[in-house]
């Protein structure tokens, strides 16, 4: 008996298997195996054309002497941190707003959302144009009289980032608003009514209790905030093109840039590997910690 | 018998397609002429291929060559090649032509005598690759113009400045007038472009070639070099204010009088042309900024991917021949305000700012173009290097020389 059981554990639930074998070779030859074609041609000098002539770690030491490079890496960090304290921050206090009962909840909840509609390209636009000095926000009120205003993160250098971040943050943050509200809507109602029997101040029930509970939903937020930031481009694009100078430029317009405005496959392969690289030593451990650890349990 | 007989039919059909007029091969042709003067040049193009017999699929892609080229360099390697495509001629497609996807143009050009009418004789070089030629340059763009403004000096009380040194002294009554004295757009190639214009203005022609042909890497970090990036510095100072981001809108800021002038290449012309601004009258134009009267030849040219269809590589060959066709060039260059390749043609037609450039390309003042001088990769990095310079005035001088010393010591 115990013989004819065994190879039942390969083919039970034939039908399911042979139905994700597409997807498994998607995800071997086009994801692993791109990103391995891509580790491997990062040590060539690949001009236009990829070949197989190896240079060892030149393009990477290159890649590290680069001012546009490093200042890119800066404004990732910068953007990063921005994205992920304040769209966390603002979505889950316009969730919890959002959850005392008010009136007209489904309006202000469309209103919230509704940005997150708009591509990143019309979100860019949309903020060139309310940051530009002459047309946009500081135009507006310097023409209501208050002349010696000023407000154009965008044409300087030294804050166009968090220009760039206040664009995403208004796209973002009703996604990460509606998956807390999910969130607190699948907290039982009894806990609340347990934290007021035992006189709870409110702010200390989110805190303590709800946020704690919320676990799932946070991880959930956190790894849509985390893809959006890494590979952040075409926001970069459309509001100003990397520029003032090569002030606000990213990783991702630096990989493109090198690859086909530069004709330096090699070059733009390192920046990319260095991407995924970042990506892993972030990813690696939290998963070793969050799906490692249930083994244990 | 009867095979014989069938061949004869075919050949007899075959023949009589050939004879009809109804035997219009498709080529198509991709660019990036999209602006309203552009496409009207193209249109030329277009019409004497047309009265050829054949059929021109124009396939214009829009946005500038940075966005065009990377499109049509992965349709020519992804194996869906177009009939024939723009590029500046020079280093962009070389390694399209070493791997062997680009058409050999040498007996067409033997036969048409290019060596012979093409002038300057650096163009078709810059065509030719190990001895053999693969592109046809249909047009001569040059970077090295002023354009001035003479109202915004007139506004500010100043005379029209003669030379670059003229211009900086002027700046201060400019911009005491409410005048930006220098417009720079905000895209990176304008200010490396203009950089480079200086470099050959201000430090001559033997500093340009020293840096950008024999890439000394010493010489770029001397005193000679250090002179252009004062005048560098000049211009980042005239520019400051600029807050454009495209070449046409900086342009516009010198036709409407909001800035002093700009360093930009003749195809800043059509847009003197569009507004109804005369030579001489609203503006003034002055190659090599008035210093070093010289003309660089970069420019468009067109290349002939190899294809397997005997009938489009035909029409490949037709078009060839069209684009340097003495009439072509008139109607082209005309429309598209650039000097055509060819000495032998009459330009009556072409306004001052054209006849000064004609006039220094027959005197052979000429120098090859970064185009043609460097790879695209350099282009790049020179291009990062000067978009930051012009943005960030912390950066000074001496650190923006010493990084570009670097870049040209690993340039290819």
């Amino acid at each position: 008996m115990s013989k004819s059981e065994r190879p039942s554990r390969l083919f039970r639930n034939l039908n399911a298997k042979v139905a994700s074998i597409p997807m498994i070779l998607t995800a071997l030859v086009v994801f692993v195996g791109g990103t391995a074609w891509t580790v491997l041609y990062s040590f060539t000098n690949s001009k236009l054309l990829p070949r197989l002539n190896f240079v060892g770690l030149d393009q990477y030491y290159r890649l590290w002497a680069t001012p546009r490079w490093l200042i890119s890496i800066e404004n990732l960090l910068i953007y990063g941190v921005i994205s992920l304290v304040f769209s966390l921050v603002i979505g889950f206090i316009l969730a919890a707003l959002l959850d005392q009962k008010i009136r007209f909840e489904d309006t202000f909840r469309t209103i919230f959302l509704y940005p997150f509609a708009l591509s990143f390209i019309v979100t860019g636009l949309v903020w060139q144009w309310l940051l530009n000095p002459d047309f946009g926000i500081q135009g507006v009120i310097r023409k209501l009289g208050w002349t010696s205003f000023a407000f154009d993160p965008l044409y300087n250098s030294s804050i166009v980032i968090y220009g760039i971040s206040i664009a995403a943050l208004w796209q973002g943050t009703g996604l990460i608003m509606c998956l807390m509200l999910a969130g607190l809507r699948g907290i039982d109602e009894d806990i609340w009514k347990a934290a007021r029997v035992d006189g709870i101040p409110m702010w200390k029930t989110y805190l303590f209790i709800i946020i704690p509970m919320m676990r799932p939903v946070f991880i959930t937020t956190l790894v849509i905030i985390a893809s959006g930031i890494v590979k952040v481009y075409d926001l970069v694009v459309a509001q100003t093109s990397g520029g003032p100078g090569i002030a606000s430029e990213v990783p991702a317009k630096y990989v493109y840039d090198y690859m086909f405005f530069a004709q330096n496959l090699g070059q733009g392969f390192a920046a990319s590997t260095m991407m995924l690289l970042s990506v892993m030593i972030v990813i690696v451990p939290w998963a070793y910690l969050e799906f490692g650890g249930r083994k244990r349990v | 018998m009867r095979y014989k007989l069938l061949t004869a039919a075919l050949a007899a059909t075959a023949a009589l397609q050939f004879a009809g007029p109804a035997t219009a091969t498709d080529l198509e042709v991709t660019h990036w002429w999209t602006s309203g003067g552009e496409a009207a040049a193209v249109a030329e193009l277009a019409k004497a291929f047309d009265a050829t017999g054949n059929h021109w699929v124009d396939g214009a892609i829009a946005g500038s060559g940075g966005t065009a080229r990377p499109i049509m360099i992965s349709r020519i390697t992804g194996g869906d090649p177009m009939g024939a495509t723009q590029f500046n001629h020079g280093r962009q497609a070389e390694e399209l032509v070493q791997a062997g996807l680009m058409r050999d143009l040498t007996d067409v050009a033997t036969k048409g005598k290019w060596t012979e009418v093409v002038r300057p004789k650096s163009l078709l070089d810059s065509c030719t690759i190990g001895g053999k030629i693969y592109c046809v340059p249909v047009n001569i763009h040059s970077w090295q113009w002023l354009w001035l403004s003479n109202d915004a000096f007139q506004k500010a009380g100043v005379p029209v400045p003669k030379d670059w040194n003229e211009y900086v002294a002027a700046a201060p009554a400019l911009e005491k007038a409410g005048i930006v004295p220098l417009a720079v757009g905000g895209q990176a190639w304008q200010s490396s472009g203009a950089f480079d214009v200086l470099l050959a203005a201000v430090g001559g022609t033997d500093t340009f070639l020293k840096v950008y042909k024999d890439k000394d890497a010493k010489f770029a970090a001397g005193p000679e070099v250090a002179k252009v990036f004062k005048a560098a510095d000049d211009a980042r100072k005239m520019a400051k204010n600029t807050n454009v981001q495209d070449w046409n809108q900086a342009t516009n800021m010198v036709i409407t009088g909001k800035a002093g002038g700009q360093i930009m290449g003749d195809w800043a012309q059509g847009e003197f042309q569009v507004a109804g601004k005369t030579a001489g009258k609203d503006y003034t134009c002055l190659p090599g900024l008035g210093l070093n009267e010289v003309i660089a030849t970069g420019g468009d040219a067109f290349y002939f991917p190899v294809l397997k269809d005997a009938d489009k590589s035909k029409a490949q060959e037709v078009l060839a021949e069209t684009l340097l066709d003495p009439k072509t060039q008139v109607a082209f260059n005309l429309k598209k305000g650039s000097l055509p390749v060819r000495g032998d043609v009459d330009l009556n037609a072409a306004n001052d700012c054209m006849k000064k450039g004609l006039a220094i390309l027959a005197k052979g003042a000429v120098i090859p173009w970064t185009d043609q001088l460097l790879s695209q990769d350099s282009q790049k990095q020179k291009e990062d290097l000067f978009s930051e310079f012009f943005a960030k005035p912390e950066m000074t001088v001496e650190e923006a020389q010493k990084r570009f010393a670097d870049i040209i010591a690993t340039a290819d």
